[in-house]
Formats: structure tokens, C-alpha cells, sequence
């Protein structure tokens, strides 16, 4: 039977009174069982409410859970990181102290040596040789005694006054040369002095250094101090510092991974020479998967180098090793990587050397006569080099890879909880949907059968419409558990009074 | 129990890297025929800068065949030179200049045929590629496309063109299609139509200019 037959079931001749019949009694099926009807839209409505509410509080709880979580992440790196930084710190001022305060004992003998000599040479010097005897006034007195002719007393004279002038004489000299002693004496003390101002520089130098070191561990050990306590301001700085890490690294990583294409590059070619350019490995090449595998490896070498070197952590075992296991280690990656570098070289040498040939045949396929161009050196030099540079460059892809897979955690948990965040509040406008749309209906319902309810209204029925008794039946609940609440609030604050004046 | 372990573990890797390898071959084969008949050699000079395109083209392990369309043309003795490239791109150079130089002297010391024999070309241009058992396979016809056969010879049947590319080059028109060009458009119509019609793709490219839309490798 088709939708127009049974349209048309009533007076089949009169398809549109046909149809008024259906109306009619549609509306008054729909009159008659109004209060289940209210009653099921209602329920269905306050279901999908109460679970989509319910939805939206677990996803607000796994978002809560995962914020704790993603806060205790956080704060370990950080610990940890800053545990590292102050483990360094210290390593550095215990290699200051070993290295240069270790010979603080054979320094203060070699000042008090240096200030002995000093003191000496002082002493010395400080020995003021007597003043020469004041023979002027004599010698002039004796040549002023006339000797009244008597050349007996006039040679006494004389030899006397010649005596005393060659005394005068003698003893100048010797205060000469005493002053020249002493003064030789205070020029030899220059160099002393001087050697003590540089010692004493270089000793307030390293103290200075240590005071900057101490300062620094200060800081951190503040820093360290905070993240411990699990303070806001250190989650926040946290936070902060592993968004800056995260795009850092990553934008290293990015340009490293363009450094190993161009890697790639280079040694691709020449790999089909020695893998074969037709055999295929899956949808690749095999001389290119060679290539990959080749650039890969040389990674690979380079992080356990810097494993082994604990300038990374990305392996806890490696960096729990023993210390000359992980040298030998060390030693290994780094003979390994040589060779490796040299391979490229030596790879890319045979790169040019096919390309040169590439091109001869080219130009002879093309009918040009075939010409060899110049300083084709530069390129040949230029790809070898960087063949042999590259590896060891890739090496250093360790450091921004750790620091991106530190933060990546913390970002990707940023990200998780920011999406839980909003996956809680499009569940919670779904509930709220869901029971506006359950009184939309109501209304929409009643509105199809106003004429009977108008009706039941007019006649006989005091009581109000089902939907206003329940909007007042509504209000009148709301307006109860606001009284009680606010009732059970008053009760709460005065107790607390209470406890508070005990106290 | 050892060695058993070892055996089991290298039978394991072996079994995955064989998983790993594509069973369809990446390697492309191409076939191209010469009409040596009549007026057509001298169009060859154009034929020979196509061959040294492709030439340059061809990678490792593709094969490479040239064949001459004359009088009888279902027959090994008309393959003028065919390789397929070796691993080494270095000694894979070194095969396209030796063939290259066969093909110049082709050119050279041709002499035109009284017949045209396509149909018996193009069979042999199957037979090869089926051989060399690439993925994309190839055949171009450098010809007027008109198929004159010797008495005797039956070419009325239908050739087998199931995933071969064949492009017709350098179609001339003859003088008497400039009388009724209708003989020109049949004449290809109904190759595209023997092509396609067992599985094949028909192309037509006259414009020399553009060959550079050939080959289109994987």
C-alpha cells in the first residue's frame, strides 16, 4: 500500500478531505496521549543529557589526570636536568680546585720565597753606609797654618794636609760605591715585585672564577629548590623553556635532516655502481636504500659517540657504563665514523667521475662535440670534502634530538590536554543541545495540538496545561534546593565562625 | 640447537627481505621500428636523434631493441642492435655509445625496401618485450603506417598489444592522402583500433619537438 493510498483511505474520491480526516485524527491521537508522549521526549532529552554530562566529566577527570600527569613529567626533567647542570657546575669547580688550587701549597712557598728575597734585598738596601768624614774644614784649616818660612814645618804641612785629602777622598769613593750597592739592590727587587703582583693576579682570578661558579650553582640550586617544592612559577618556567626547546630542536632537526638529503645525494649514484641501479628493494632502489642505510648508520655512530662521551643521555645504559668501557666505545664509533666519512669521500669522487661521463655521453648523443670543462677540480674538491665533512656534521644531530624528545612529551601533553579541554566542553554543549531540543519539541508538540488543548481549557479542566504545571513544578524545585543550599551555606559559615573563635 | 636457531633465524630474514622486494618489475623495455621503405629513409635522420633520446633516457637494466620494417620484417636479422643496460651505470654508458654507433651505421648504409611488413614488426616488437619481461613497455613505429605486404604473407590476424604503449611517429601523410585525407585518418584509425582493442594504448605523436612525453616511467 503506498503513502497516497493510504492518504486516501478515508474518502478516496477527495484526496485533500481525506487528508483533513488524517489531520484531525493524528491531532487528536496526539491530544489523547499527550502526557506520555511529554513524558518519553523528557526522558529522552534528560538521558542523553545526563550522558553526555557524564561524558564530560570523565574526559574532565582524563584531562585532569593527564595535567597531573604531563606536571609530574615536567618537574622530574627538570629535576633532572637541573641535578645535571649542578653535577657539571661542580665537576668543573672540583676540576678548578684539582688543577689550579691543588698547587696552592707550593705557590704560598713560592710567594714566601719571593717576599724573603724581597725582605732581604730590603734589609739590605736599608744599610745607610756612614757619611764621609768632614775633612774640608781641616784640610782647609791645616793650608791656612802658615809655616813662618821653616820648610821642615811647611813639608809637615803639607804631607798632612796631601794625608787628609787622599782619606777625604777614599772614603767619598767607598759612600759612593756602597750607594751604588744599594741602589742595585732596590733595582733587583723590581722583577720580584713584579712576579708577585702576577702571581697574586692570577690567584685572585681563580677565585673570582669560583665566585662566579658559586653563584651560578646558587641559582640553580634555587631553581632546584622550587621545582622540589612544586611551585607554580617553576612548572611555569618549565613549561616555557620546553616550548622553546621543542621548536628549537626541532628547527635544527629540520635542517640536519636536509643536511642528510643532501648526504644522501651525494652518495646515491655512485652507490648504483656498487649495489646495481636496477635491483629494487619494496619500491625503492636498492643503491638507495643502500644510501639511506649508509647515512642512517653514520647517525646512529654519532649518537653513541655522543652517548659515549655523556654529552647526551638518550641511552641510560650507556651512560651507566664503565668509564673505559665507554672510552673504548668512544673510540670505536669514532674509528668507525673515519672510515665512513672516508667511504663518502672517496664515493663522491666516483659521483663526479660518473657525472663527467654522464655528460660526455650526453653531449655525443646530442651530436656536440665532447669537451672536458674547466676547473672541473673545484667541484670534484668541493663534493669530496664535503663527503668527508658531512658525516661527522650529522654526528652532532644527537644534542637537538635529545632536547626534542625530552620536550616533545611535554608538548604533545599540552596538546592532549588542550584537546581533552575541548573535547569536554563540545560534549557538554551536545547535553545542553540535547535538552533544549527535548522542550523545543514539547512546545512544538503542544503548538500541533492547541486547538484540543484550548478546548480542554475552555471547558471543564481548572487545571492549568501539563507543561505549565511541570515549568511551575520546575521552578518551584530550583527555587527549594537554592533556599537549601543557601540555608545549608549560612549553617556552614557560622560553624566555621564558631570553630575559628575557639580556636 | 644452536645451529637449528641459526637456521630458523636466517630463513626468517631471508623470508622477509623477499617479502620486502616488489614482485613488479620496475624496468622498462622499449622496441623501436624503422620504416625503411621507399621515400621514408630519409626521414631516418629524425629517427636517429629520437634513438639518441631515448638513449639517454634509458636507465640500468632497461633493454633497448631498434628494428628495421622492409619487406619481411617478422625475423631476428632485421633487430639492428638491442641491450638491456647493465647494473653499472658506468658500463651501462659505455653499451649505449656501442649503440648508438651500430645505429649510425644502420643509417648510413641502409637501402629502402620495396615493401612495408608493419604488422610483421610489431609482432616481433611483442615477442621482444615479452622477453625482456619489464613493467612498462614500449614500441615505437617511425613510419607512414602503410602496410604493404609481399604476396603470401598473412598479417590478418589479431596481435596481442595486452600493456604495451605503442606510439606511431612521424606520421607523414603520402600524397594521396593530401588527395582524400580520409585514407590518412583510416589508416590510423584503424591501428588505434588493432591496439586497443587487445588491451593496448595508442599514441600518436608527430610534433618532434615533444618528445620529451615518451617515455613515462614508474
Amino acid at each position: 500500500m503506498t503513502f497516497s493510498e493510504i492518504m486516501a483511505i478515508w474518502w478516496p474520491d477527495q484526496a485533500g478531505v481525506s487528508a483533513a480526516i488524517w489531520l484531525v485524527v493524528i491531532v487528536l491521537f496526539m491530544w489523547l496521549a499527550r502526557s506520555p508522549a511529554h513524558r518519553a521526549i523528557k526522558s529522552f532529552s534528560q538521558i542523553i543529557r545526563n550522558a553526555m554530562r557524564l561524558s564530560a566529566h570523565s574526559v574532565t577527570s582524563l584531562e585532569k589526570h593527564l595535567r597531573e600527569r604531563n606536571r609530574q613529567v615536567l618537574l622530574t626533567n627538570g629535576m633532572e636536568d637541573t641535578e645535571r647542570y649542578i653535577e657539571r657546575e661542580f665537576q668543573r669547580v672540583e676540576d678548578v680546585v684539582s688543577r689550579d688550587l691543588s698547587g696552592y701549597p707550593s705557590l704560598q712557598r713560592e710567594l714566601k720565597d719571593q717576599i724573603t728575597q724581597i725582605d732581604d734585598d730590603y734589609r739590605k738596601s736599608a744599610e745607610v753606609p756612614p757619611m764621609p768624614q768632614n775633612y774640608i774644614d781641616a784640610i782647609d784649616a791645616v793650608s791656612k797654618i802658615e809655616g813662618n818660612g821653616d820648610p821642615m814645618v811647611t813639608k809637615i804641612l803639607g804631607e798632612i794636609q796631601t794625608t787628609m785629602r787622599h782619606n777625604s777622598e777614599k772614603e767619598i769613593s767607598e759612600y759612593r760605591h756602597s750607594s751604588k750597592e744599594r741602589h742595585g739592590l732596590l733595582k733587583t727587587m723590581m722583577p720580584y715585585w713584579r712576579n708577585l703582583s702576577k702571581t697574586l693576579e692570577s690567584v685572585e682570578k681563580k677565585i673570582v672564577g669560583l665566585e662566579e661558579r658559586s653563584k651560578v650553582i646558587d641559582a640553580q640550586i634555587e631553581k632546584y629548590e622550587q621545582i622540589k617544592a612544586k611551585t607554580d612559577v617553576a612548572e611555569r618556567i618549565l613549561s616555557s623553556s620546553s616550548m622553546t626547546q621543542f621548536f628549537t630542536s626541532g628547527l635544527v632537526l629540520l635542517i640536519a635532516l636536509l643536511g642528510a638529503y643532501v648526504n644522501f645525494q651525494l652518495i646515491a649514484l655512485p652507490m648504483s655502481e656498487m649495489v646495481g641501479g636496477a635491483a629494487r628493494l619494496g619500491p625503492m632502489r636498492a643503491s638507495d636504500v643502500a644510501a639511506l642505510v649508509l647515512v642512517f648508520f653514520e647517525i646512529v655512530l654519532g649518537l653513541f659517540l655522543m652517548e659515549a662521551f655523556q654529552i647526551t643521555r638518550l641511552f641510560p645504559i650507556i651512560s651507566s657504563l664503565d668509564d673505559k668501557i665507554r672510552k673504548n666505545m668512544a673510540i670505536i664509533a669514532f674509528v668507525l665514523l673515519f672510515i665512513f666519512a672516508s667511504v663518502e669521500s672517496s664515493l663522491a669522487y666516483m659521483r663526479d667521475l660518473l657525472a663527467a661521463d654522464r655528460e660526455a655521453l650526453t653531449q655525443s648523443l646530442a651530436g656536440m662535440t665532447v669537451e672536458a670543462p674547466e676547473f672541473r677540480w673545484i667541484t670534484t674538491a668541493g663534493q669530496m670534502t664535503m663527503g668527508f665533512i658531512l658525516p661527522f656534521a650529522l654526528m652532532l644531530v644527537a644534542i637537538p634530538l635529545e632536547s626534542f624528545v625530552h620536550s616533545m612529551r611535554t608538548v604533545f601533553g599540552m596538546i592532549g590536554v588542550f584537546m581533552l579541554q575541548v573535547l569536554a566542553f563540545v560534549i557538554r554543549q551536545l547535553g545542553s543541545l540535547a535538552s533544549n531540543l527535548g522542550h523545543i519539541l514539547l512546545n512544538i508538540y503542544d503548538l500541533v495540538i492547541f486547538i484540543p488543548l484550548k478546548i480542554e481549557q475552555s471547558f471543564g479542566s481548572k487545571n492549568k496545561p501539563d507543561i505549565e504545571k511541570d515549568t511551575e513544578k520546575e521552578t518551584k524545585t530550583k527555587a527549594k534546593t537554592n533556599t537549601e543550599f543557601k540555608i545549608k551555606t549560612e549553617t556552614k559559615t557560622e560553624s566555621e565562625k564558631d570553630s575559628v573563635i575557639s580556636n | 640447537m644452536k645451529k637449528q636457531l641459526q637456521i630458523i633465524l636466517i630463513s626468517c630474514l631471508v623470508t622477509a627481505l623477499s617479502a620486502c622486494s616488489d614482485p613488479k618489475s620496475h624496468a622498462t623495455s622499449v622496441m623501436l621500428l624503422l620504416d625503411t621503405s621507399g621515400t621514408y629513409t630519409k626521414e631516418l635522420n629524425k629517427a636517429q636523434s629520437i634513438i639518441n633520446y631515448i638513449l639517454g633516457t634509458l636507465t640500468s637494466g632497461d633493454s633497448f631493441a631498434v628494428a628495421r620494417i622492409d619487406s619481411g620484417s617478422f625475423s631476428e636479422k632485421d633487430i639492428v642492435a638491442k641491450m638491456t643496460f647493465d647494473d653499472r651505470p658506468s658500463a651501462a654508458n659505455s653499451q649505449k655509445r656501442t649503440f648508438q654507433a651500430a645505429i649510425n651505421k644502420m643509417v648510413d648504409e641502409v637501402k629502402s625496401s620495396t615493401y612495408t611488413d608493419i604488422s610483421g614488426g610489431m609482432l616481433q616488437a611483442i615477442e621482444y618485450l615479452e622477453e625482456t619481461g619489464a613493467g612498462n613497455r614500449h614500441v615505437f613505429v617511425f613510419s607512414d603506417m602503410k602496410e604493404e605486404i609481399p604476396k603470401g604473407h598473412v598479417r590478418d590476424f589479431p596481435i596481442n598489444f595486452n600493456a604495451v604503449t605503442v606510439t606511431a611517429l612521424n606520421v607523414t601523410k603520402l600524397r594521396s592522402d593530401n588527395v582524400d585525407p580520409r585514407e590518412y585518418m583510416s589508416r590510423i584509425e584503424d591501428w588505434r583500433n588493432k591496439v586497443e582493442s587487445s588491451g593496448g594504448t595508442w599514441r600518436v605523436i608527430n610534433d618532434l619537438d615533444r618528445v620529451e612525453t615518451l617515455l613515462q616511467k614508474d
